[in-house]
């Protein structure tokens, strides 16, 4: 059908100068690209050069760089001394780290389960986790407030990790199951002739067969538990719970008027994620073009 | 339990030991939560605490009442707006950096995506304070832009006021996002085999008609995902609005979204008291709008996009 399509459609004349214009062409895609590039770029590097000078130079001079003389750590100074910076980081991470794990693990096991056995209820569990990919677990917060009361895990980062992996296995069920599939049968039961456990099929050969898919499947479960406000700020509001995306949106509406603390405070929070990104964009890109999130 | 006297084969413990875990888990911190909010929002609450049984009533007061209707409806309504903005430039920009992004031999390619995905990995709080800062006219970076490119005159403290608040931070969410629909579409991109392409230059198609009759047509499941991944996003949106704006959605309610009117029902502001109960019933219509959108896909759009496809 696209084959007639294209038959169908009018010779132009213009193929003839498609050789020419090549140069033109690439350099107009370049621009395009390096302008929108910056517009995503640039206000990222404001905040993160600006973190660095003197109140003096963020209001006189907001786009240079700073130099030795207007170069200063003082609003990173405020902020540290100022905010509990260092146990809202240790919160952010040992929450996502947990999570994460708990999601990998609990979620591999699921999609293993569900695409390896067959038993009653299989698919209906299946299609109560795919439901969980696009209904956000966000609707159900009242009562999940009302079960951390009644369980005491308020303001406990027990309680966000357990929202967590609530709210990561649905899709790392669904990637991992996918995955799981393509698992070649001889390889399954070449081991139960030889019979190797269930777990040890498993742990030993089927997790480190899926490992790429793990990776895929870990980027997209981290960013949003890394940059989750909503939680945070609902069950474990408390300065020692407090997560860095939570800490930072109440730094600064606390010292809003304090603009070197401010874009300190913002660097802070920026930059342990984009380091993050850049050693882990790879694995997302290919995670994101291989088809992972269909 | 009954494995003993079952002859024929042992219970199969090890699907039992690899479900559990996860599934215990979702069942209790998602699907029972997301159920009781359901039933929930039947439910009123009296001063000491004690819930009661009252039918439609929580959404009787939300969708007609003077008190609540108001609130409701233009939180609805901005929602929508909201919503519209973003599939009127995030997608179509993000189809366009797309279809740059795949440009045969293009150079750089590699870095380009990187960079230009790296605004999405941000949280949603820090990209609002940054805009914030920009926007300020205090600072004046925004300002002194509009002047350098002539056009001085029309810079205005857009977050303040009530006709562009709304409109400016829809913008700024477009701005963070904007790379997941490049994503998915440049991946998608990547999957239509070169001979296509080929087939049409050979032809005499140029690019845009390659684009219009060829790409396009093949694009239009991921469009139609990104469409629906936008959708529920955008409906659950909050922390946008609540980092600049705080709570009350300013300037007057201006820039008030269903997630921001969910937080105040539920949790109450200033003078007004929170209401789990009234917080369940504005969940439930954001469920069931989300899941009005969902079905809607599924149901029509994805199925007749594939019937195409063939």
């Amino acid at each position: 059908m696209l084959n007639k399509m294209a038959l169908a459609m009018p010779r132009s004349g213009m193929n003839k100068l498609t050789l020419k214009p090549d140069l033109g062409k690439k350099l107009m895609v370049h621009a395009v690209l390096l302008t929108y590039t910056v517009v995503a770029l640039f206000p990222i590097l404001v905040i993160l050069i600006n973190s660095f000078k003197t109140r003096k130079a963020i209001f006189n001079d907001p786009l240079g760089l700073p130099d030795a003389s207007s170069f200063t750590l003082v609003g990173f100074e405020e902020v540290l001394a100022r905010s509990s910076f260092d146990v809202f980081f240790f919160n952010s991470l040992i929450v996502t780290v947990l999570s994460l794990f708990f999601v990998l693990l609990f979620g591999a096991m699921a999609a293993w389960a569900l695409t390896e056995y067959r038993f009653r209820g299989a698919l209906f569990i299946a299609a109560l986790f795919a439901m969980g990919i696009m209904i956000p677990i966000r609707l159900g917060t009242v009562s999940i407030l009302q079960l951390m009361v009644d369980l005491d895990l308020v303001n406990t980062r027990t309680s966000l990790v357990l929202v967590y992996i609530a709210q990561g296995l649905p899709l790392a069920v669904y990637i991992l199951s996918e995955f799981i599939r393509t698992i070649p049968k001889e390889l399954k039961e070449a081991a139960r002739c030889d019979n190797v456990s269930e777990y040890k099929i498993f742990f030993q050969i089927v997790l480190p067969l899926i490992r790429p898919a793990m990776a895929t499947v870990a980027v997209f479960t981290m960013i949003p538990i890394w940059n989750d406000l909503w939680f945070p700020l609902i069950l474990a509001p408390g300065e020692s719970t407090q997560t860095i995306t939570l800490g930072v949106q109440q730094f600064i509406g606390q010292f809003v008027t304090d603009w070197n603390a401010v874009l300190s405070s913002l660097t802070l929070a920026i930059a342990p994620v984009l380091v993050l990104y850049l050693v882990f964009s790879r694995q997302l890109i290919r995670g994101l073009t291989a088809g992972a999130v269909k | 339990m009954m494995t003993h006297s079952d002859i024929r084969k042992p219970f199969p413990w090890h699907i039992l030991v690899f479900l559990a875990p996860g599934l215990l888990i979702y069942l209790t911190v998602s699907v029972y939560p997301l159920l009781d909010t359901l039933r929930l929002g039947f439910f009123s609450e009296d001063k000491s605490g004690a819930t009661f049984f009252v039918g439609m009533q929580n959404y009787a007061n939300l969708l007609f009442s003077e008190v609540w209707s108001e609130p409701f409806w233009n939180a609805l309504k901005n929602n929508l707006m909201f919503f519209v903005i973003h599939m009127l430039l995030q997608n179509p920009i993000g189809l366009l950096l797309a279809l740059l992004l795949s440009s045969p031999r293009l150079r750089l390619s590699g870095t380009y995506r990187t960079l230009l995905f790296m605004p999405t990995m941000l949280s949603v709080v820090i990209v609002g304070f940054v805009w914030q800062l920009l926007l300020s006219p205090l600072w004046g970076i925004s300002e002194d832009f509009m002047y350098n490119i002539g056009l001085g005159d029309y810079f205005d403290a857009w977050l303040g006021k009530e006709g562009t608040a709304l409109v400016t931070l829809s913008l700024i969410s477009v701005w963070q996002f904007v790379g997941i629909p490049m994503m998915l579409i440049y991946a998608a991109l990547l999957n239509i085999p070169e001979d296509l392409n080929d087939a049409g230059v050979v032809d005499g198609a140029n690019s845009w008609q390659i684009f219009w009759n060829i790409k396009l047509p093949l694009l239009l499941p991921t469009i139609s995902m990104v469409s629906i991944l936008t959708f529920v996003a955008n409906f659950n949106a909050f922390e946008l609005i609540y980092a600049v704006k705080g709570a009350l959605a300013g300037p007057n309610f201006s820039s008030d979204i269903m997630g921001t009117l969910f937080y105040r029902t539920f949790f109450g502001f200033q003078l007004q008291q929170g209401s789990p109960t009234m917080g369940a019933a504005v969940a439930t219509l954001m469920f069931l709008i989300i899941l009005i959108g969902v079905a809607i896909y599924l149901f029509f759009v994805q199925r007749r996009i594939q019937r195409f496809q063939l």
